[in-house]
């Protein structure tokens, strides 16, 4: 019996200790990114390459998903408001609920998965390749040709494409409300403007989505350049990739929220 | 892919991007009415109740919105709420306005309403209105009314 406790006990304990291990390398992994994005500005065609596939190439997903959000949320806020007689009231549902949270949450989410797992893939199976070795072998600096140009472009391209969400999302929902239920247009837009304020809501979102950036792509290019280069681990990191990052996004969106509306 | 066409598209992609973040400035949100503080005065208030008047509510004269409630604090030698607007440089009032705290609509949100008195000196930055309406309290207004009907049957 104190056999089996034992080896429970030190299973545990491995787990934390491993857990704290990993902890600790991705938080060198990423300072020293940071250290080396040098490179990332220097050449920043470099960047540029890695903007076009993480933000331009997300773009269709990123597009249709916020038309749809956005009109799918003005027919179930119609439906609710006008019981209320409060119809026009739909436009500021719909982009209170956008530039706050669906926005930068939804983005990132489609972001997570569908540029990190790239990420992700691409960069274990250039350890796997044992191309990374390869350019250590010729003295070229992996984190600062490799990682770093990914990492800036993922961090920039991420509040673009919340913001362009929150745009299609609350044109989506101008299409629903306005074009074919019929609500007054000029009610519709003043009372948007009126209750979305500038500093408070726009600004937060754009500063979450910046997080949410910095996160989904340290985490993306964590598992990349830390999976074990064989077919199972790739896909393993991979997996591993949209999990802890789509865990990531809600976490620290909770903690943002909390932060930045205590208030209101 | 070559790097002019390259370039082109994530040129586009950033163009895209800055313009959808003006857009929800400007067409979303209302950064235009945040933006010109320094055209601004401001006058202070004060209130026996102010209800459930919150800061960044508008500031109306004859329904046109003129200013926002900048400040509400607790004034705690006369226990009364000292309210704080900021009022567009562009409108003038007479040192002798009336201000109220009413309501848009039943339900609604709650906003500062000015009356022009017939003073010929204008307001400053700085200066206090003295003429004051609190809010309207649903309870006490039912509790009068209630009241005055008790009367009225104890007069019968």
């Amino acid at each position: 019996m104190p056999e089996r406790v034992l080896k429970n006990l030190r299973g545990i304990g491995h787990e934390v200790v491993n857990g704290i291990w990993r902890l600790g390398y991705a938080s060198r992994f990423f300072l020293l990114t940071l250290a080396r994005s040098a490179t990332s500005f220097r050449r920043f065609g470099l960047t540029i390459k890695e903007i076009y596939f993480a933000g331009v190439l997300s773009l269709i997903i990123i597009i249709v998903s916020g038309l749809f959000v956005g009109m799918v949320l003005a027919l179930q806020g119609y439906e609710t408001l006008q019981k209320y007689g409060a119809a026009e009231a739909v436009g500021t549902l719909v982009a209170l609920s956008l530039t706050r949270e669906l926005g930068p949450v939804v983005a990132a989410l489609l972001f997570a998965s569908r540029a990190g797992s790239a990420m992700t893939a691409e960069i274990g199976l250039m350890k796997a390749t044992e191309q990374i070795t390869a350019m250590e072998m010729m003295a070229v600096d992996p984190i600062a040709r490799v990682i770093g140009p990914r990492f800036w472009g993922g961090v920039l391209s991420m509040p673009l494409l919340a913001a362009m969400f929150s745009v299609v999302g609350v044109f989506g929902g101008y299409l629903i409300a306005v074009v074919l239920i019929g609500v007054d247009e000029g009610a519709f837009w003043s009372q948007m403007q009126n209750a979305v304020d500038f500093r408070q809501d726009v600004v937060n979102g754009v500063i979450k989505s910046m997080v949410f950036g910095v996160a989904v792509t340290a985490i993306a290019l964590f598992e990349g350049y830390d999976a074990p280069p064989t077919a199972e681990g790739v896909s393993g990191a991979t997996t591993r990739t949209v999990v802890t990052s789509s865990l990531a996004i809600l976490g620290l969106d909770f903690v943002l929220t909390a932060f930045m509306f205590k208030g209101i | 892919m070559e790097r002019t066409v390259l370039d082109l598209w994530v040129g586009i992609f950033v163009a895209a991007g800055i313009a959808a973040l003006l857009v929800l400035a400007l067409k979303v949100g209302s950064a235009g009415t945040t933006f010109n503080v320094g055209e601004t005065y401001r006058v202070a208030a004060e209130f026996d109740n102010i209800g459930g008047l919150k800061v960044r509510a508008p500031v109306k004269s004859a329904g046109v919105v003129v200013g926002r409630v900048d400040d509400i604090q607790f004034e705690n030698q006369r226990f009364v709420a000292r309210v704080v607007m900021k009022i567009d440089q562009r409108y003038q009032f007479p040192k002798d306005t009336s201000v109220s705290i009413l309501t848009s609509g039943l339900l609604g949100e709650q906003y500062i309403g000015l009356e022009a008195g017939g003073d010929s000196a204008m307001l400053k930055d700085g200066d206090k209105l003295k003429i004051t309406q609190s809010a309207v309290v649903l309870e006490k207004l039912i509790g009068q009314f209630l009241y005055n009907k008790a009367a009225e049957g104890g007069a019968k």
